[in-house]
């Protein structure tokens, strides 16, 4: 079956997987987001134990799918994979060290003699939820206004600015991006929290928590406007489909856009059911705020990767040396690889599926107030 | 290729992928052995409606979620690690080693989280039945994540499936299959798992055991002693028979680490196995010194063993770096000749390419083709350069060894014991037992020493050492993550050990 295809189909078929998968992690960092939220919203012990024990029934979703997408990206993106991760070392060493101390903040935060005190482990989670989301926003910028690396002719990676990926928090695009990710991560979280606790009693918990969606939109807004007012005038970085050869376009994401007709609509799509998803949560008193707000994330994500990716543009650009760019062409495995990773790539609908399923079976029932403070509080998060 | 080697970049890095993968070794056989563990609990708990052991299975999943948690955070770092500091290897390679790391996070890891969560806040959501199938999802979804980093693990001790392309300078995955059924992969992955299976029973062991040494919780610790004693019996026979396949498949695709865990220096026909001994450090291949101060052989097993023939010929240190012309065995001095040949004639195929000269191009190909398969040794300078660090490698490979014969005669006096109902009196047992779990990860650490150390300094086989496979960074970026992973991990395990040892000293009753 996949076999048959060529090798370019291949490639593009495996960016909308990769695209696909980076997407779903962009939404389901509402973790995250909730994570920055717990000082906030939690005034009370038993409204962060609420927030914690909601958040961290998914944690492992979001952790997984992180993982998951530098794995889909190392099997068929593997020149994008060593250059990004051996040259930007620093930005994602510290992405890294976020989600190590995340990993262990659930399941140590409430536990007796835990060593470092429940106030460290809130912090690790706020730290996960901030700098970790900023610089991957930051890392995803990049993908538009470049890198400074140089390939050498067995594709060795040269990073030229000593500051080793870290440079590119110092971008106001890139930071921008890196802004409207938290934000938007934060409105999420705070959707998923009205979505997913009962908050019967504890009513002003409720209005915090329904406040904090509006705000936190209202806080993305500049820099998403930002982001996308530069996108459409920035010069792109174009490719030749017969040479191959990498140059600056003007206008070049605003054609891209144009050009894509599906991507455009994705991104408008996307964006008015964030709005959608804000609006019905804060002025309709609704609480599945989060179903328009992740699905809107999703298709932003993907018209984001798409622009980057499609339309013969270098998604992972050399502002150093413009022929090291990283096409979705050049970077890519092997014909074989692509075919025997799309059979495998069979099995996400039925993890999808699963997921999909368990998560429904768990949350049937909303997490309340009883549950975290009873007779099973000891083991709660 | 590469045109200045920063040999202490590359230790650096080194030491930072052990550090990790040691401190992520800690807490991973628990995860493979205790998760089976906790099932077989909790199906009993199903089948006899007998609340006792339900609250086993709670008491347990408790210590398996504190031990969960830290291994993912020790987890995550391995997968970006080979982007971040081996770089080259990424690029090299990625066309094969990135799809198992693929496969894993989509058959395995999800598995696992999506039932982790239902196995510890599911019980009044779901059904007692859907609740048990989650528990088993969990341990079998955690064995399904090992099975494809030991076939990504395999492929770097026996590289196949795969061919070299000098258009794009890297090795390309040509059989999947291969790869996954590789004899290597397979006694990787068996060996590895029932290696944790024999960890998570000791695990159960030594904390029941200090239970009953303390006269608390008597009969949940002699309920969880019994399934453990038989499961960790069971396992003990499995790594032994597992573990006899992947040394007779380290003698076949890996001559040069079985001979440095035997320290054999000079390869003899009907060798026999070093039982014990006290290796002389200060030994080098080719000089005259003894290989070893003292030491107690058995005859002809090391032949047996390794070539299922008690007469064989087992190739030595000394064959392996220069040669036996009498064995047919090429040695490292000579494999590096051509080694050289095939790194020079692929530069100038490039170069001829770049230029157009088609024709100059396809005469290097030639023989870079007839030089291919020693295009790793091309990078050693000298032929000793291909021994790893023999001391350790065999020092750890026996320690392995001997815990591993010990183990099982721990589980059958335990089951002896706990089936005559005595095992509460037999402290001098219940006092073996306490220490068992700490003997059993000594044993875990040492295998990785053999299968890792063993192999420098190839990071692929005879393809790529991991001085070609580095990342362009300085030592002093490495060592700045070296410790700063040197701290966090620490910082951690000490919590993860505070808070598993208070949730011990409650126990199953809870506050």
């Amino acid at each position: 079956m996949f076999g048959n295809l060529d090798t370019t189909t291949l490639q593009q078929l495996w960016w909308i997987i990769d695209s696909l998968v980076g997407s779903l992690f962009l939404f389901l960092i509402f973790v995250q987001g909730g994570q920055t939220l717990l000082w906030q919203l939690g005034k009370a012990n038993v409204e962060k134990s609420l927030i914690i024990n909601s958040l961290g029934r998914k944690w492992e979703m979001t952790f997984t799918t992180l993982v998951l997408f530098g794995g889909a990206l190392f099997a068929a993106f593997p020149k994008f994979y060593a250059t990004s991760f051996g040259g930007a070392y620093w930005v994602w060493m510290l992405i890294l060290f976020t989600f190590i101390v995340q990993a262990v903040s659930y399941e140590f935060r409430k536990k007796p003699n835990n060593f470092l005190g429940e106030k460290v482990y809130e912090l690790f989670l706020f730290i996960n939820g901030s700098v970790g989301i900023l610089l991957i926003g930051a890392a995803v910028g990049t993908f538009f206004t470049g890198s400074n690396f140089v390939l050498n002719e067995y594709n060795f990676v040269t990073w030229t600015n000593p500051l080793r990926g870290l440079e590119a928090a110092f971008s106001l695009f890139n930071l921008s991006l890196g802004l409207f990710l938290v934000f938007n991560a934060r409105l999420l979280g705070a959707m998923y929290l009205l979505n997913n606790i009962d908050f019967t009693g504890y009513e002003d918990f409720e209005a915090r928590t329904r406040k904090a969606v509006l705000v936190n939109l209202l806080c993305a807004l500049p820099f998403l406007l930002y982001f996308l007012i530069s996108l459409v005038v920035m010069d792109g970085f174009g490719v030749d489909p017969k040479t191959g050869i990498v140059s600056m376009v003007s206008g070049k994401y605003l054609a891209n856009l144009l050009s894509m007709p599906l991507v455009l609509i994705f991104l408008l799509a996307g964006l008015v059911l964030v709005i959608w998803g804000v609006v019905t949560t804060s002025f309709r008193g609704k609480n599945n705020g989060i179903w328009f707000g992740g699905l809107g994330t999703v298709l932003v994500g993907l018209a984001v990767f798409f622009t980057a990716g499609f339309n013969n543009t270098a998604f992972y650009p050399s502002k150093a040396a413009l022929q090291s760019s990283l096409t979705i062409y050049n970077a890519s495995s092997s014909h074989y690889t692509l075919t025997a990773m799309s059979y495998v790539a069979l099995l996400i609908p039925v993890v999808l599926a699963y997921v999909v399923y368990v998560w429904h079976l768990m949350d049937a029932k909303k997490i309340t107030a009883a549950e975290v403070t009873g007779e099973q509080a000891d083991e709660m998060y | 290729m590469v045109e200045q080697i920063d040999l202490s970049m590359v230790n650096w890095a080194r030491a930072q992928f052990a550090l990790t993968a040691m401190y992520h070794w800690i807490f991973v056989p628990l995860t493979l052995g205790l998760s089976f563990l906790i099932a077989f609990y909790e199906s009993i708990y199903i089948k006899t409606r007998n609340e006792e052991w339900k609250k086993i299975a709670k008491f347990w999943m408790t210590l398996f979620g504190i031990n969960f948690a830290i291994g993912v955070a020790t987890g995550i770092i391995l997968e970006f690690e080979f982007g971040t500091n081996w770089s080259n290897y990424s690029w090299m390679v990625g066309d094969i080693f990135g799809a198992p790391l693929a496969v894993e996070g989509i058959a395995a890891f999800f598995l696992e989280a999506t039932f982790f969560a239902v196995m510890f806040f599911g019980w009044e959501r779901v059904s007692k039945k859907f609740h048990l199938f989650s528990t088993w999802m969990v341990a079998i979804g955690s064995n399904l994540s090992a099975l494809w980093i030991l076939v990504a693990n395999g492929w770097m001790q026996y590289p196949i499936g795969m061919a070299f392309n000098p258009d794009t300078a890297r090795f390309e995955m040509q059989d999947f299959w291969a790869i996954l059924f590789s004899p290597v992969a397979i006694s990787k992955f068996t060996h590895t798992t029932s290696s944790g299976f024999l960890f998570g029973s000791l695990f159960v062991i030594t904390i029941s055991s200090w239970y009953l040494l303390k006269g608390r919780h008597i009969q949940m610790a002699r309920k969880s002693i019994l399934v453990a004693a038989v499961f960790g019996l069971l396992s003990s026979g499995y790594v032994a028979f597992t573990g006899d396949e992947a040394a007779y498949n380290d003698a076949q695709k890996q001559p040069m680490k079985l001979a440095a865990f035997e320290g054999l220096y000079d390869g003899e026909k009907g060798a026999g196995l070093v039982a014990a001994g006290i290796i002389n450090s200060s030994k080098k291949v080719g000089d005259d010194q003894d290989a070893f101060l003292f030491e107690i052989r058995i005859p002809w097993l090391l032949s047996l063993l390794a070539n299922r023939d008690p007469g064989s010929f087992v190739p030595g240190i000394k064959d392996l770096v220069y040669g036996n012309e009498k064995e047919n065995i090429m040695g490292a001095d000579e494999k590096i000749k051509k080694g050289k040949i095939a790194v020079e004639q692929l530069a100038l195929y490039k170069k001829a390419k770049k230029a157009g000269d088609s024709a100059g191009a396809e005469a290097a190909l030639t023989v870079f083709n007839q030089n291919k398969e020693y295009l790793g040794f091309g990078y050693l300078n000298a032929p000793e350069e291909a021994v790893p660090p023999v001391s350790l490698v065999y020092y750890a490979f026996h320690i392995m060894v001997a815990l591993g014969s010990l183990f099982p005669i721990i589980f059958i006096a335990y089951l002896f014991f706990t089936l005559k109902g005595t095992i509460i009196h037999q402290k001098w047992l219940l006092s073996i037992g306490v220490v068992s779990m700490f003997l059993g990860l000594a044993a875990q650490q040492c295998g990785w020493i053999v299968a890792e150390v063993g192999r420098q300094p190839w990071a692929i086989q005879d393809l790529l050492p991991v001085t070609i496979a580095r990342t362009n960074l300085t030592a002093g970026t490495v060592q700045t993550t070296f410790f700063m992973f040197v701290a966090i991990f620490t910082l951690l395990l000490i919590a993860e050990i505070r808070i598993m040892l208070k949730q011990i000293q409650i126990g199953p009753e809870g506050k």
